[in-house]
């Protein structure tokens, strides 16, 4: 899993300019979460693999990097978009038949197919399954590759998880899915903690285990920190890493953590990488 | 021409020789930028005539400060690097990326030409790049040039005369980096300028066939062996006179163990976090994007804008910027540029020109903070350059 990826850069001709993709769908994850379905106006971009990201673009008001959560029929690119500021506020707000702009598919990805064999152990963090989501997808499509697929999902609130319709069918096709809450609420049964609780007992097998973690980098860092305590070797635990991005094309220089350009050589990153550049303070 | 005119010897020429030089130019379809004399500062800008030049002038660069000074010759290029630097012009300062209009269906995008608004990028002919900027061209070339971009659309039509130093300014250290004074890869014609009692002349060396066939154009002369020896001495002296040294060796090392240095509090007591040190360095090259649209909301554009690490928004994330102390992007800038810049695009990111001393409001030198650093991880007391503050 820690084999050197090679960068994916758009076309470069016109590496700014977006193309056009028309709302199809859309579903109200959260109070502040919308997912979006968006099929292509005209030439699709290349299809993401998962853990890459697009930029999406609201007409006039600006331009957001979003992980891609999914892939559909007819090139369908499925958005998972928390509003957080202006442009995505106006990204949640679109409703079907407007046109959302999409560059990309940028950056590294969560090299799934690494984990041949072995146990694939997801641990995401609110927004942080959004990303995710695409390889909980990918190692139920060929679950006969894998050994166990276990999903660790922590949320603020009950009210906060993402893809609750999901969640079901997953278990049902073969995935181990556990489910934690930071504050629990009326009608709420199930675990009340942090994610990182959950981890200790969804290791089998700390050397055949392949982690994917994604979420705030506080989480990030105590979730990848505890797998490797359990004997989870870091190069096999890979981190989604976020930065303020503008160009998605390792030009605009904003992105940088140490010298990492995330958007060239993250997001995804294996934790023995991760793990100096996440120590320091503002870096 | 119908064949490449063979003029592998330096040539000479005299001033007549840098006019035609620079009518031929204009004739082949270049627009020559060069420095000239505005409001007091030398600058970058397009020339009509070689004769716009800053014949006489000088400057004094120090820390904060570049009072020009008339000199007592008629050198054309008797002064060292000014505010701006080429990037200007290859990697200009703010660019429309397209405009969009809003449609029935959503939008429509049209994209603009390579060279923005007109369509076909712009021909220049850089006359008057020192060895220092040579290189800074070559290290944006690395951070910029993708084929296809519009940076690299500028570029490859780019002439570049390069004039070599003999007169290095009280700021510079390109000897220290490596990439100075001489030029010596990276252009099409590469002038000494000489001043003696044999006159005022160029010696010029050839460096593409481009340049050779320009040179072929403008009556020249062989250079004689002593004006070629009196030449190359003059430039291989300049470099025993640099008015700053780094030590560049294990910078990089440097810069990536010094995060926790008590130095960058110190530095950081002085900086105002302006950016003028992005905007004056040759190879800073980052931007943001504006998106933008008219009072109707029917016409969006999408504009680039030079960008600087100082500021507070530059690493912005929802929630709050992950650099909102001025150590922590001052600390940025410089082991981005002298440490990281080698990770990212397999080169230091200073060429030693000095802009970021001379254009420091406060004159934060970053020899001196280098020093400081070096000394600090030696676990020695303070460097001697921080007492005479």
């Amino acid at each position: 899993m820690t084999a050197v990826q090679e960068p994916v850069i758009a076309a470069p001709a016109a590496p700014m300019r977006p193309a056009g993709y028309l709302v199809t769908g859309r579903k109200e994850e959260t109070s502040d979460t919308v997912t979006l379905m968006l099929r292509p106006a005209g030439d699709p971009i290349q299809t993401p693999r998962p853990g890459q990201f697009t930029m999406l673009y609201a007409f006039g008001v600006g331009e957001v990097p979003v992980s891609v959560s999914g892939i559909g029929h007819g090139h369908v690119l499925v958005q998972t978009i928390r509003a957080v500021g202006a442009v995505t506020r106006a990204l949640c707000a679109a409703a079907p038949g407007d046109m959302i702009g999409v560059r990309g598919p940028f950056g590294t990805d969560w090299q799934v197919s690494g984990a041949d064999g072995r146990d694939v152990l997801i641990v995401a963090g609110g927004i942080g399954l959004a990303p995710l989501r695409p390889v909980l997808l990918a190692a139920l499509a060929e679950r006969a590759r894998y050994d166990r697929v276990v999903l660790l999902v922590g949320a603020r609130s009950p009210g906060d998880l993402l893809f609750t319709r999901e969640l079901e069918t997953w278990r049902r096709r073969g995935a181990d899915v556990r489910i934690t809450v930071d504050h629990g609420q009326a009608g709420w049964d199930g675990r009340v903690g942090l994610v990182t609780a959950l981890l200790k007992d969804a290791i089998a097998d700390p050397a055949r285990t392949a982690a994917f973690v994604c979420g705030p980098e506080i989480m990030m860092r105590l979730s990848a920190q505890a797998l490797a305590d359990a004997g989870v070797p870091a190069g096999d635990i890979r981190v989604s890493l976020e930065r303020n991005m503008r160009c998605g094309v390792a030009l605009c220089g904003h992105c940088q953590l140490g010298p990492l350009l995330l958007c060239r050589d993250g997001p995804c990153v294996s934790y023995a990488e991760a793990v100096p550049l996440l120590a320091k303070k503002e870096l | 021409m119908a064949s490449a005119p063979a003029i592998p010897v330096p040539r000479l020429i005299g001033i007549d020789g840098l006019g035609a030089l620079f009518e031929a130019l204009v004739a082949g379809g270049y627009h020559v930028i060069g420095p000239a004399v505005q409001d007091g500062a030398i600058v970058l800008r397009e020339l009509s005539s070689a004769a716009e030049l800053p014949h006489g002038w000088g400057v004094r660069l120090q820390p904060g400060g570049y009072p020009g000074r008339p000199r007592d010759d008629t050198a054309a290029f008797g002064h060292a690097a000014g505010p701006q630097s080429w990037k200007r012009f290859l990697h200009p300062p703010r660019e429309r990326l397209w405009s969009a209009t809003r449609t029935a269906a959503g939008f429509e995008v049209a994209e603009d030409g390579a060279g923005g608004e007109s369509g076909a990028p712009p021909r220049y002919a850089f006359l008057g790049v020192r060895p220092c900027d040579l290189r800074a061209i070559e290290i944006q070339d690395r951070v910029l040039g993708q084929p296809g971009s519009r940076y690299a659309a500028r570029r490859s039509g780019a002439f570049i005369i390069a004039v070599n130093c003999t007169e290095p300014g009280e700021t510079c250290f390109c000897a220290s980096m490596g990439t100075g004074p001489s030029a010596d890869r990276g252009y099409d014609l590469s002038l000494t300028e000489l001043a003696d009692e044999r006159g005022h002349r160029f010696l010029v060396d050839v460096g593409s066939p481009r340049g050779a066939e320009f040179i072929g154009r403008v009556p020249s002369e062989p250079a004689g062996e002593q004006a070629v020896r009196g030449a190359r001495s003059a430039v291989e002296a300049a470099a025993d006179h640099m008015g700053r040294q780094m030590e560049a060796g294990g910078l990089r090392e440097l810069m990536a163990d010094s995060h926790g240095a008590a130095r960058w509090d110190d530095v950081a007591a002085r900086c105002l976090t302006c950016g003028n040190c992005t905007m004056a360095c040759p190879t800073c090259f980052c931007t943001t994007i504006e998106d933008t649209t008219d009072l109707t909301g029917e016409h969006a554009e999408r504009w680039e804008t030079w960008d600087s690490c100082f500021d507070l928004d530059f690493s912005y994330l929802h929630g709050g910027s992950v650099r909102t102390s001025d150590k922590s992007r001052y600390r940025q800038w410089l082991t981005h540029k002298l440490g990281t810049w080698h990770d990212q695009f397999g080169s230091s990111g200073c060429v030693g020109c000095g802009r970021c001393i001379v254009w420091c409001p406060v004159g934060i030198d970053l020899t001196e903070e280098v020093k400081a650093l070096r000394t600090e991880r030696e676990g020695g007391t303070e460097p001697d350059g921080a007492e005479e503050r």
